[in-house]
């Protein structure tokens, strides 16, 4: 070993504080969420391109303000849904907070809470397919309003984004229940703060995602 | 081999609860050392599988109105083969052999999350099974391997191939990202001491590019390929005009990441290059900086050139300018790298050994490639050469030419590293020199037969065209290409059993992977190295060369023979390595087995049992997945650094 001098193992060191000076996983976790942004762009946008082009064709037929397949899609619902998942964003916070002053009962009451609110909008999004189902907004390329069958993408852009998005939030649930498990039986386990950091770290981006869908998508 | 593995037995704790069976050990493992292994020896069969559809296809074109294959299985043929080779050979080559390299290079002792290294072999293992398994199944995918819509609905395509295809590539397109994920966090945050960025070796430069590459450009192919999965089994429409989609919209996203693609094609491969040309000139790389940066420069760059591949389309002569331009400024970092390369060798103190052979044919082959490539970067140029033998000469340029000769160089460059022997060079010079010939036979006369207008993806040609004597040429060409890579085999065969055995630094090198055994224990370094430069093992060697910035060494290399002491590796069961565990295979093979029931749960093949056979794969997936990380979780535990600390 002529070439190396001798320095002491990772002796000392924070455990999974690198070289960059940060948690391996939580950079690990930035970088995914950096590759995901990216997926959900491609979605979003080909949402948006397909709505421009049935707008277009509605309008040159003069039948835009009454087709609209923005129509179907009712604003009440949905900020409910937002509100529900912002809410859990904040319960994530407490949660994460709690872990840090080690206060397991109050860390356990907010993490229950944000699975709560999760899974609350996951059952909402189900509501919300199954209502648009019935009314006429299918997994098809045309939808039928009022008995009237309009040729579009819109109802199959929009399921696969926000079905896809419903899906991250699904897993995100599952990763929260798998965390208050993991903590409720090795409640003294050093690893805690940072497993529920990281969890968070998604929840939260998964969060913003839906704020971007919410905004571009349900609004504008 | 044998006596590494002995030490490994008796240091390393995960191995000596393995018990006396052996595949455990490799099915089970979580080391990089082993994982690069399962990937190159995977990557290489797959090679050979590319290359007999290749020889398959040679043969139907050898002649003209050749009867040999049907226009189906034609098809199915080319689809597969560029699959298999960009997808199944090139990539995880790559993925291999930085697997087993990087961390050695950069002072560390696994990856930064070795089980999710384990996840990522195993998907690309279940992904690859799963494209293959589309022959036996009622036919391969047959829509080429960017995959056009709307050829590539139901109704052009009513096989379940394309499905096959979407799902498999899925699958490895999974494990790439974890992959890519794992490269980035071991090269950010798992450097030895010292070894700042600015003196990493190149070739962990151009892996941490590529990474950035891989996790930013594989996001809009998922998203296309899920969408064109709905087209086909829920019938959504994303890519039939005929209902309102829009082909081209599959060709923006299939190309935008199909562009920076090819650079997770190359760069590794530049990487390597740029390791073994200044060893064997015995002189430093020429312009470090200039090379790192143009892989950073390329890999920005490389995004927003896609839609060169679509000037047929007819986007405008805005959209054509802009995509030509910028396709020609991607060019010069490229030429960037060349010159340096070749300044590292001017004056030089050059030792020709195969791998240098090969890397010097890897540079002037990929000149040859990339000028092909800038006259299909001009729009008018491309209108009258695209989808001709002329695309085919200029990818094969670059990706056999480049990725491939470089990944031989890597091979005879690495291999004592990772065997403990060295191949044969003399079998490596002639394997070299007929592979060199070979293949400038089979690939430079499509360039002639493309300008002449030979259209590419034809099953066959009337006779008199002007192609006859080109074809039979290239096809001959393709059977003494074939050869020399039999006699690769060879030479790797016998070299295992017999060939000299290797000393931890038979090259004379500068990098940390050589200051260790050939093959290295389990834990790679007994004492985490402190680095002081960008060539460290130079500097130990020959003192009075020493420095960033001065020459290299000039006199002749001493071949020392390190072995770690008794004594030493006595100290080394301390050394707390992750244990085996099986929860990422069968992981992976959950989502395997997953994906194969998504294929048929849409499908009226039997009717109804073909559906629940499928659901019923989908619910054997969903639970492998649920115990896997169940096992997974437990294991993290057993292994985590937060608590070892506190045993
Ligand atoms: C000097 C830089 C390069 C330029 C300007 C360039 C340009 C082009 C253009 C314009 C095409 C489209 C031709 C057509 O379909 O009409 C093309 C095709 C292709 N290039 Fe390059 N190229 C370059 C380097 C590379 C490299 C380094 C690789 C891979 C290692 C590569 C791999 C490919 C492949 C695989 C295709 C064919 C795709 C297909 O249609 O199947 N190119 N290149
Ligand atoms: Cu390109």
């Amino acid at each position: 070993m002529s070439a190396t001098s001798h320095a002491h193992d990772e002796a000392g060191q924070a455990p999974l504080v690198g070289s960059l000076g940060v948690d391996s996983r939580k950079l690990g976790l930035w970088a995914f969420i950096g590759s995901e942004t990216l997926f959900f762009t491609a979605l979003i946008t080909t949402h948006l391109i397909f709505y421009a082009r049935t707008k277009a064709d509605l309008a040159a037929k003069g039948m835009l303000e009454h087709m609209d397949p923005k129509l179907y899609l009712g604003i009440d619902l949905t900020t409910i849904l937002a509100a529900i998942l912002l809410a859990s964003s904040l319960t994530m916070v407490l949660a994460l907070a709690a872990t840090k002053s080690k206060e397991w009962p109050k860390f356990r009451f907010w993490l229950l809470a944000t699975i709560v609110l999760g899974s609350a909008f996951v059952l909402g999004q189900v509501y919300e397919f199954t209502h648009l189902y019935h009314e006429g907004l299918k997994l098809a390329p045309q939808y039928v309003y009022e008995g009237e069958t309009v040729k579009s993408l819109f109802g199959v852009t929009f399921f696969v984004m926000t079905g896809f998005h419903g899906l991250h939030v699904t897993l995100g649930v599952v990763w929260l229940i798998a965390v208050y498990f993991k903590v409720r039986r090795f409640a003294a386990s050093p690893e805690n703060p940072m497993d529920v950091e990281l969890v968070g770290l998604y929840w939260h981006f998964v969060d913003l995602v839906w704020v971007a869908i919410f905004t571009l998508v349900y609004l504008i | 081999m044998a006596i590494a593995e002995q030490k490994l037995t008796s240091v390393s704790p995960a191995t000596a609860s393995s018990g006396s069976f052996p595949w455990r050990t490799w099915l089970a493992t979580v080391d990089h050392k082993k994982i690069g292994i399962i990937y190159i020896v995977s990557a290489f069969v797959f090679f050979l599988l590319g290359g007999i559809e290749a020889m398959l296809m040679r043969v139907q074109l050898g002649t003209p109105n050749n009867t040999f294959l049907s226009a189906d299985v034609y098809n199915q043929l080319f689809t597969m083969h560029a699959t298999t080779m960009i997808f199944l050979m090139v990539m995880p080559m790559n993925v291999g052999i930085g697997n087993y390299v990087v961390p050695l290079m950069i002072g560390a002792r696994d990856m930064a999350f070795p089980r999710l290294n384990a996840l990522s072999i195993w998907l690309f293992l279940g992904g690859g099974l799963l494209l293959y398994l589309s022959f036996l199944t009622g036919g391969a995918p047959n829509g080429g391997w960017f995959a056009y819509a709307p050829l590539t609905q139901v109704q052009y395509s009513p096989t379940a191939g394309m499905d096959y295809w979407i799902l498999g590539l899925g699958l490895t397109g999974i494990a790439s990202i974890a992959g890519a994920l794992n490269f980035i966090v071991t090269v950010l945050n798992m450097r030895a001491p010292g070894m700042s960025i600015n003196r990493m070796p190149l070739f962990v430069w151009m892996n941490l590019v590529v990474s950035f590459i891989i996790i930013f450009a594989f996001p809009t192919f998922t998203v296309g390929s899920i969408q064109l999965l709905f087209d086909r089994q829920f019938g959504a429409a994303f890519f039939n005009p005929a209902q309102g989609g829009d082909a081209v919209l599959w060709q923006h996203l299939f190309w935008f990441f199909g562009h920076p693609e090819v650079y997770i094609l190359i760069l590794p491969v530049m990487g390597m290059i740029s390791e073994i040309l200044p060893v064997f000139s015995r002189k430093p790389i020429f312009g470090y900086s200039f090379v790192a940066f143009s892989g950073v420069g390329i890999g920005f760059l490389g995004f927003i050139v896609w839609a060169h591949h679509m000037f047929g389309v007819g986007m405008g002569p805005m959209a054509n300018a802009f995509f030509a331009a910028a396709s020609m400024v991607i060019a010069i970092p490229t030429g960037v790298k060349i010159f340096n390369w070749i300044a590292t060798m001017w004056a030089g103190d050059v030792r020709l050994t195969t791998a240098m052979l090969y890397a010097i044919g890897f540079i002037s082959m990929f000149i040859i490639g990339g000028i092909s490539g800038i006259t299909l970067a001009s729009p008018p140029i491309d209108l009258q050469q695209t989808d001709t033998y002329y695309v085919v000469a200029h990818l094969h340029y670059v990706l056999f030419g480049g990725s491939i000769l470089g990944l031989f160089a890597g091979a005879f460059y690495w291999f004592p590293k990772m065997t403990g022997r060295l191949l044969n060079e003399r079998i490596g010079k002639i394997q070299f020199w007929l592979m060199m010939i070979s293949f400038n036979i089979t690939f430079f006369p499509m360039h002639i037969v493309g300008t002449e207008g030979m259209p590419r993806r034809i099953y066959t040609y009337e006779a008199g065209m002007g192609w006859d004597m080109w074809n039979l040429i290239e096809t001959i060409g393709t059977f003494l290409l074939a050869f020399s890579v039999l006699i690769f085999i060879y030479n790797v065969l016998s070299s295992l059993r017999n060939g000299e055995v290797a000393s931890n630094d038979p090259w004379d090198a500068a990098t940390l992977e050589w200051t260790m055994p050939s093959p290295p224990p389990s834990y790679n370094f007994l004492h985490i190295p402190v680095v002081n430069s960008r060539r460290p093992l130079w500097d130990a060697k020959y003192p009075h060369a020493a420095g960033d910035d001065h020459h290299g060494p000039s006199s002749a290399p001493s071949q020392v023979r390190y072995e770690y002491t008794d004594e030493e590796t006595e100290g080394a069961k301390d050394i707390h390595m992750p244990s085996l565990t099986f929860s990422p295979m069968i992981f992976s093979g959950g989502l395997t087995v997953a994906s194969l029931g998504f294929i048929y749960i849409n499908k009226d093949i039997l009717g109804l049992p073909t559906r629940v056979a499928a659901l019923g794969f989908i619910l054997i997936g969903i639970v492998m997945v649920s115990i896997a990380i169940r096992g997974w979780i437990l294991d993290s535990r057993k292994d985590s650094p937060y608590l070892s600390q506190h045993h």
